[in-house]
């Protein structure tokens, strides 16, 4: 899978990096410590910039390489920051055959953005998701952790309205 | 004692349609009628029927409610806690009989022709709770392997039972276990799959939802076969709920001495780490699975070695799939005859399907092996919905094929599965109706395997995106019978080259949508036309001048300006203008748009 690499500078906190240095430290001395470190470091930056994977590959005694060829080989690891609300809309099999792809279209139509993308507020993001499981409600999206279920493409407007209007 | 218990189901389905707050609220009305020394609230896994969650299942009457939501409430626990009157309106349709009598979950068509081993707990118990799992027969296995028998014999056991794996694949359990055994080296594991990446299936996630504890009494038994104390669960980190009640699970474990050193006494050391899985797809092959264990890229490595001699950490080491280890303590404590009992003679046991996609009773089916197509879908399933005609059951995810209506009949198990050109797969089951189109589906999944490819053999890595450019060129009108004939010998090629078996499986739904439906690829290129209407740039939209009142609503709406017609006049669509957007359709109100 291809990654978008985000270019925007840099603002991690000296709060998230002392966080992040106590990751580091609980795993350092772990067998595969590379995924946990990367997992709990997208909970406290959101995405993993190359410098938070930089400070991992240092405080883990490993190469950039190795850290980066980690964090671009798996989908659950972002490089470019999540909008405010994220929507993970499910292309799954059974969400699929139910019309998701239809779902997905009438939100890149109202908000003009592609999967893997953000609006240029920052407000939303999107990405097409892998089967979450939720089959029983065919299709389904998810905003941040609300989830919506047995979708047509014509709520789809409505409930992005909610948001928009800090409503939810 | 509690006179009354409330299950209420905490799946991943359910608890998407806001079962929480139906507990929430349970609680507080409850609270506010007396009752809470009365009536247990209890939240257990996954019912099996996602379709009509959240559910709720009130003992001893065993009242099924069905799309219970949080303003019903109040008047179950009104009407029927308090004053013991059932709210029929709220039941499950099924289970009401014509005399308004209530009828056992057992007599429904959905359960009826069930039988739960795997899931046996899921639903029942409160999946955060040991001592629910102990009074069910939990770590009884663990305790008889322990006291009474040698790891020989525990293998021996597990090969008298014709377990195979529930992973796909169908390897029998007993031997792979027992070359590890044979193995000698300084520490062994036991590894459990619990990367369920097929589109499709979540039998192995409401297992780890309803009954995390077999899992682990299941790997300790498995560790003491083969001489390992050391476990790894390696589970998909999108199943937040999983992972949360395996750790709750692990952790009690260990607070009761089940896991860990000197367990029942018996100088027997084993313990269990969870691993989070990150979304790769080629994770569910074992040996990549054991590679992301190790925290690389979860790559595949060639085999010989296998795993039973250089697996996790170049060390012996057995992997199995979530639904295997639920078969294990049912094995140990009924005995290998009892199980080689049940299913077809070289496929013993059950088998749990998700059933999804154009089905009425979207869900989780425990059956016997055996069971045919034709009874999942029409009678346990409900058939297919809104008039529609079943086209076929896709089986087996992205590795998987076709099973058409012609092979309905067909006794599930694994060889005749294979034998029509499908698989078995981890249980994911999808039906589709006469409004899928199966080239759309067959590029449907090669979508997926090239996003999911990991690239490190070259069949596999240009060979995916080859097939899906052939595929694209099909469903957007230029595919010529050459091309026809080009796929399916570069599927042939793929399957013979690629280094595992997402490559060597990716081929699969394209090969069985030819197979049964090699029709509708030809219609796409010869008549560039898509029977089911799928397919964008095959499709054209049409107005039915007997239907079309004139009201100008689609022409309105018409983004292009493609519709054109005077007032009360019938409209017509300029199909060379036309964007195929469906926004017409959408807004007649008469039904006079089609597609075709």
């Amino acid at each position: 899978m291809q990654k978008r690499i985000s270019n925007l500078p840099f603002s991690g906190t000296p709060e998230q990096e002392e966080k992040l240095n106590a990751i580091i430290a609980r795993h350092k001395d772990e067998k595969g410590a590379i995924m946990p470190c990367l997992q709990e470091a997208q909970e406290v930056y959101g995405y993993l910039p190359v410098e938070v994977q930089t400070m991992i590959a240092r405080g883990l005694g490993v190469s950039l390489e190795e850290v980066f060829g980690v964090s671009t080989f798996y989908s659950q690891f972002s490089l470019t920051p999540k909008g405010r609300y994220n929507i993970s809309v499910c292309l799954g099999t059974a969400c699929y055959v139910k019309g998701a792809a239809n779902v997905l279209d009438a939100i890149t139509k109202n908000l003009g953005i592609q999967p893997e993308e953000c609006t240029p507020d920052g407000l939303f993001s999107l990405t097409a998701c892998r089967c979450i499981g939720a089959c029983g409600l065919a299709p389904v999206m998810t905003i941040n952790d609300e989830v919506y279920g047995r979708l047509v493409p014509e709520e789809v407007d409505g409930i992005l309205e909610k948001y928009k209007n800090g409503d939810a | 004692m509690y006179r009354s218990n409330v299950l209420v189901c905490g799946g991943t389905g359910c608890t998407s349609s806001n079962s929480e707050l139906i507990i929430q609220r349970l609680k507080e009305e409850i609270k506010a009628h007396g009752l809470e020394k009365e009536v247990n609230v209890i939240r257990t896994g996954c019912f099996g029927l996602c379709a009509l969650g959240p559910i709720m299942v009130v003992y001893p009457e065993g009242a099924f409610y069905s799309m219970v939501k949080p303003d019903d409430v109040p008047e179950i626990v009104e009407e029927h806690l308090l004053k013991g009157r059932i709210v029929k309106r709220l039941l499950y349709q099924e289970t009401v009989v014509d005399d308004n009598s209530v009828k056992s979950l057992n007599d429904t068509t959905f359960y009826g022709k069930q039988r739960r081993i795997a899931l046996r707990n899921c639903g029942v118990i409160n999946p955060e709770n040991i001592d629910e799992y102990i009074a069910v027969d939990g770590y009884q296995a663990l305790g008889k392997v322990l006291t009474e028998m040698t790891p020989q014999q525990v293998i021996d056991i597990m090969k008298a039972s014709g377990l195979r794996g529930r992973g796909g694949a169908g390897f029998p359990t007993g031997l792979k276990w027992s070359f590890a055994a044979a193995n000698q080296a300084d520490q062994k594991y036991v590894c459990c799959n619990a990367d369920e990446g097929d589109p499709g299936a979540f039998m192995d996630r409401s297992i780890l939802e309803g009954d995390p504890h077999v899992v682990l009494e299941s790997m300790a038994i498995a560790g003491y076969a083969i001489g390992a104390s050391q476990g790894y669960i390696y589970v998909r980190a999108e199943y937040p709920i999983a992972v949360k009640r395996l750790q709750i699970a692990i952790d009690q474990a260990h607070e009761y001495g089940l896991l860990g050193n000197d367990i029942f006494g018996t100088g027997f050391n084993f313990d269990i780490q969870l691993r989070l899985g990150a979304g790769a797809f080629v994770c569910g092959e074992e040996t990549a699975l054991m590679t992301s264990i190790e925290g690389k890229r979860g790559e595949p490595r060639p085999r010989p070695p296998f795993p039973a001699l250089k697996g996790l950490f170049q060390k012996p080491t057995i992997l199995n799939n979530v639904e295997t280890w639920a078969n294990v303590t049912q094995i140990i404590l009924n005995g290998p005859e009892w199980f080689k009992s049940i299913g077809t003679e070289r496929s013993a046991g059950t088998k749990v399907f998700a059933l999804g996609g154009k089905i009425k009773h979207t869900g989780l089916v425990e059956v016997p092996m055996g069971t045919t197509l034709r009874e999942i879908v029409e009678e346990i399933g409900g058939g297919v919905p809104n008039g529609h005609t079943f086209k076929a059951a896709q089986t087996g995810g992205p590795s998987g094929g076709c099973i058409p209506a012609s092979e309905m009949d067909v006794k599930i198990d694994y060889d005749n599965l294979l034998a029509i050109g499908a698989m078995m797969g981890s249980g994911g089951m999808i039906i589709m109706d006469d409004t899928t189109c199966m080239v759309d589906i067959a590029k449907f999944f090669l979508e997926f395997t090239v996003d999911e490819s990991c690239g490190k053999c070259t069949p596999c890595r240009v060979g995916t995106r080859r097939l899906l450019e052939i595929l694209n060129k099909i469903t957007s009108g230029n595919g010529t019978l050459e091309d026809i004939d080009r796929l399916e010998k570069l599927c042939y090629y793929l399957k013979e080259n690629s280094l595992c078996a997402l490559g060597q499986t990716a081929p699969n739904p394209v090969l069985s949508t030819l197979k049964y439906f090699r029709d509708e690829y030809i219609a796409h290129v010869t008549e560039k036309r898509c029977p089911a209407g799928v397919c964008k740039a095959l499709t054209n939209y049409y107005i039915d001048p007997a239907k079309c009142r004139g009201c100008t609503l689609c022409a309105r709406n018409c983004p292009v300006g493609a519709i054109t017609g005077s007032v009360k006049q019938p409209h017509v669509i300029d199909t060379q203008k036309c964007i195929k957007c469906g926004a017409c359709m959408e807004k007649c109100k008469f039904g006079a748009i089609d597609k075709r």
